[in-house]
């Protein structure tokens, strides 16, 4: 058990008093090179205090989170991945506006694995203390830290300057990255007064900006900083890695979940020019080669005979027979329970019912799979995308048998991750050091997944069934029923001791109407089957799902009520202001009120939900032509509290409005007799620019609160607004995904 | 036998299997890694590469079947329609995860120089062989749209 970040809930610290940060190995290590080294540095953590100088000023400023060096740049220390979500961005900023930096002196560079120093705060409530991105919290959870880290450091030039200068810190002011005494007209710049201000004691308390002064917070036209590197092809991810003598594996892994290697031949793949080892691995056998042609056409020779005694052998047709039956059956787990909702369901003066079935789904990022990994007895580097450095330092040292200090983790850009880098068992990282192990470390190797591996691959969004009934009472109240039978994520994992409460498996059941509509009556249940087939979060998680039968739903018990959709939904959000809020937005923006136009195959639909602490709301015009939908116009209102970046808010309002209509046109991963049918994009067809709505509008709920998450909660409206906008327009439900229209018209015929 | 290719403007001599896709060839050999492997099967873009400044998926080249000819990558791309949709991209804040960016620039790029004025229909059918999965796409459109504004004011003025 080496998740030794996981603690029983009942040791884990309040999230108002984390322990006191520690000076770790590392950072010893890095004060003791440089100060051998003659320069001046400051290591500043809360409780260490000033260290002492060389006797030169010319040194950086150096924080946990922050850089300001001499040459006036301002690095700022990201704790998350950035994956195309915009944390590059959205962090630096948050330091750059309480700093009063300017834009163009900041860069950003990753943190290393360190904890508690670099731990998401948004999961230390929970008992998880790990460096860790995802569930949409990296802005949410630094928020707070970073305004302290640059308020902070900002005190401390300031207070380096007035010495200098002979004047009170309180008459100096910070403004573009200057720092300016107006009495006396001297003025520095942020990195000549770093080093002086790394001698200095750290304060305590430093005062934070009033919101209304921010500049850089809430900016519309700010650039993202990694926009040029990656419009020039200098962005390095995993993939680019390129180290001396390194060597390149695939790695062949079995033809079913849950298969073993028994034996291997590998006469065939030593013969390949440029092979150099074959080795067996934990998860299979990995070729190695001097490139990834000589790697992959190696593991085209190679033979491997496995042992499938333990494989999972169902295919998804009977997994979802089986999955229809429990929905059907008596047994499941109580989720939520609000008023009488059987008996108000059996007397609903009005009643839908529907069946809602959703396929597996692979994230199927654009840089698939990859990691670089170079060993020596005492020490263990890795080079990756890195979501969450704490399990995957854990998983590498117990790969290649060191102490998880003993691993450096170079957390590069990742070419997209949707929640996918982020496995529970470091799958991908422990495979590159289990074959660095398995090949004594002579050389750096570098694994890459191929397109194939990714899609065959599991680690699906969880097949789904869901079965619901929704009422509307004479006395106008509304009923609801739902019964999900649906794998559980995180049960099994080392996060259910923490995450798991009575058996229900959140990241499986969360974010129904229950809880997102005032019902006087509901049942929610679940039944969690046992399937071999792995699976994980995949953006906005439970929501996917979750979402999409709840807004369905609500939308066809409106039109049972021979209520407009909007309006509907709005009398039953009174206790939560948030979604009427970013409804209300979105409708009037949409045009909402004014008549859509009568055409035939054209509709128009609504969706709200709130997920990852933000709400968003989508209104969806739709042409369907033949059994085909087109999309035409999505118009999205959100409310994330401050929107911190608000370009970046919009980007990944589009984002996840993508690729939700990927899921919902498209994503399906199926199997045959335990076999993944899908193995590249020609048959796990993802969203194309043809099939991107032409207008895509996002409307921001002006906020005071602080800032939620913006990287998942676009994806969970858009596929009901779609539905609801296609039922609009052709009178047919749409209750399995992906959307087949064909077939939804044959069911009702 | 060396296989000799014309990359960027400049001659390079590899001692590789002449099936090799062009796309191993550029990265692994030349360690131009601007270019990026997506899928291995022409159904991405993400290896987008100009070959005689034709947009050409280098994942099913044989790198054997380039030489002679003149290959140009991200790292390489200089003409002023490259230049155009390079400046827009960075204005419009277009990348997100930025993995497929080189091979969407690579495609629109070929795309401005054989179609300056290229509708929204006309981006949809040539970029529809470029996957993002962050779906940049309203972006991309955008992008290319102001680049071409830019190129027809450079040429006009």
């Amino acid at each position: 058990m080496y998740f030794r970040h996981i603690e029983d809930e009942s040791a884990a610290s309040p999230a108002t008093s984390p322990s006191p940060p520690e000076l770790t190995r590392r950072q010893f290590l890095q004060l003791t090179s440089l100060a051998g080294s003659g320069l001046t540095l400051g290591i500043l953590l809360p409780g260490c205090g000033s260290q002492p100088g060389a006797g030169s000023v010319a040194g950086p400023l150096t924080m946990p989170f922050l850089r300001v060096a001499p040459d006036n740049t301002v690095t700022v220390i990201s704790k998350h991945l950035e994956a195309g979500q915009g944390v590059w961005t959205g962090l630096p900023a948050i330091v750059a506006e309480e700093l009063d930096a300017s834009w163009a002196q900041i860069r950003v560079e990753s943190a290393p694995a360190e904890v508690p120093t670099y731990q998401n705060m948004a999961f230390v409530p929970m008992g998880v203390h790990a460096q860790l991105t995802g569930g949409s919290t990296a802005v949410a959870n630094s928020w707070q830290q970073l305004r302290e880290a640059g308020a902070t450091a900002r005190a401390m030039l300031v207070a380096a300057a007035a010495a200098r200068w002979g004047v009170p810190a309180t008459d100096i002011t910070v403004s573009e990255g200057v720092v300016s005494h107006a009495g006396t007209g001297r003025k520095a710049t942020l990195g000549e007064l770093a080093g002086a201000a790394a001698k200095l004691p750290v304060p305590a308390n430093v005062p934070l900006k009033n919101p209304t002064d921010f500049k850089i917070v809430g900016n519309e036209q700010l650039p993202r900083l990694d926009a040029r590197a990656k419009s020039t092809g200098k962005q390095q991810f995993a993939i680019d890695v390129m180290l001396p003598e390194m060597m390149t594996a695939v790695v062949m892994r079995p033809p079913r979940f849950g298969a073993r290697a028994s034996s291997f031949d590998a006469s065939k793949a030593k013969a390949v020019a440029g092979v150099v080892d074959v080795v067996q691995i934990p998860r299979g056998v990995a070729v190695v080669g001097r490139d990834m042609w000589s790697a992959k056409k190696g593991r085209e020779a190679l033979s491997v005979t496995w042992d499938e005694s333990d494989a999972e052998k169902r295919g998804t047709t009977e997994l979802m027979k089986e999955y229809r039956a429990l929905g059907r059956g008596k047994e499941a787990l109580t989720v939520k329970e609000v008023g009488e909702a059987d008996a108000a369901l059996a007397h609903a003066v009005k009643r839908v019912e529907g069946e809602f079935e959703f396929p597996y789904l692979a994230h199927a990022t654009m840089e698939p799979l990859t990691a670089v990994c170079r060993l020596s007895p005492d020490k263990c580097e890795i080079w990756a995308g890195c979501q969450f450095q704490t399990g995957d330092q854990a998983a590498a040292a117990a790969a290649v048998g060191l102490k998880p200090e003993q691993v450096t983790i170079n957390t590069l850009a990742a070419g997209g991750t949707f929640g996918r880098r982020a496995t529970p068992d470091s799958d991908y990282i422990s495979e590159v050091a289990s074959i660095a192990k398995a090949t004594g470390g002579k050389y750096p190797v570098r694994l890459i997944w191929t397109r194939e591996d990714d899609i065959t691959g599991g680690r699906y969004r969880p097949l789904n069934y869901h079965r619901i009934t929704a009422g509307l009472g004479k006395d106008g109240k509304v009923a609801y029923g739902q019964r999900i039978v649906g794998q559980s994520i995180l049960i099994g994992t080392p996060f259910e001791s923490v995450l798991v409460k009575n058996g229900i498996d959140p990241t499986a059941t969360g974010g129904s109407a229950a809880e997102q509509y005032d019902l006087d009556h509901a049942r929610v249940s679940w039944t969690p089957p046992k399937v071999g087939v792995p699976v994980l979060w995949w953006r906005s998680v439970e929501h996917t799902h979750m979402a999409y039968s709840k807004e369905v739903m609500i939308d066809e018990l409106a039109q049972a009520a021979g209520e407009d959709p909007v309006a509907f939904r709005l009398k039953l959000l009174g206790k939560h202001p948030r979604h009427a809020g970013a409804l209300k937005l979105a409708a009037e923006k949409a045009g909402w009120d004014n008549p859509f136009p009568k055409e035939k195959g054209r509709g128009r639909g609504v969706a709200v939900h709130e997920s990852f602490g933000s709400v968003v709301a989508q209104v969806a015009e739709v042409t369907v032509s033949g059994n085909k939908i087109t999309v035409d116009r999505v118009v999205c209102a959100v409310d994330c509290g401050i929107a911190v970046t608000p370009d970046v808010v919009k980007a990944q309002m589009q984002s996840g409005i993508g690729y939700g209509l990927s899921a919902a046109l498209y994503g399906k991963i199926t199997l045959t007799d335990g076999h993944v049918d899908q193995t590249n994009f020609h048959q796990y067809q993802v969203l194309r620019i043809n099939d991107m709505p032409r207008a895509v509008e996002v409307h921001i709920v002006p906020s005071r609160n602080p800032p939620s998450g913006v990287g998942e909660p676009g994806v969970p409206p858009i596929a009901p607004a779609v539905a609801n906008a296609v039922r609009a327009a052709t009178g047919t439900r749409l209750h399995t995904l992906p959307f087949d229209l064909a077939a939804a018209r044959r069911a009702k015929a | 036998m060396p296989i000799k290719l014309i990359v960027n403007g400049q001659a390079r001599e590899l001692d590789v299997d002449p099936d090799m896709p062009l796309l191993w060839a550029i990265r692994d050999h030349l360690q131009l890694t601007g270019t990026k492997f997506g899928c291995g099967m022409a159904l991405c873009g993400a290896c987008t590469v100009h070959i005689d400044g034709q947009a050409t998926r280098s994942c099913v080249t044989p790198v054997a079947t380039a030489q002679g000819r003149q290959i140009t990558t991200i790292e390489g791309l200089s003409t002023p329609a490259g230049h155009a949709v390079q400046q827009a991209w960075i204005a419009l804040n277009v990348p997100q995860c930025g993995y497929c960016q080189s091979g969407q620039l690579m495609s629109a790029a070929a795309l401005l120089a054989s179609n300056p004025h290229p509708s929204d229909a006309d981006i949809d059918s040539a970029m529809a062989g470029n996957i993002c999965r962050c779906a940049t796409y309203v972006r991309i459109r955008g992008a290319i749209h102001q680049a071409a504004e830019t190129l027809s004011a450079g040429a006009t003025a």
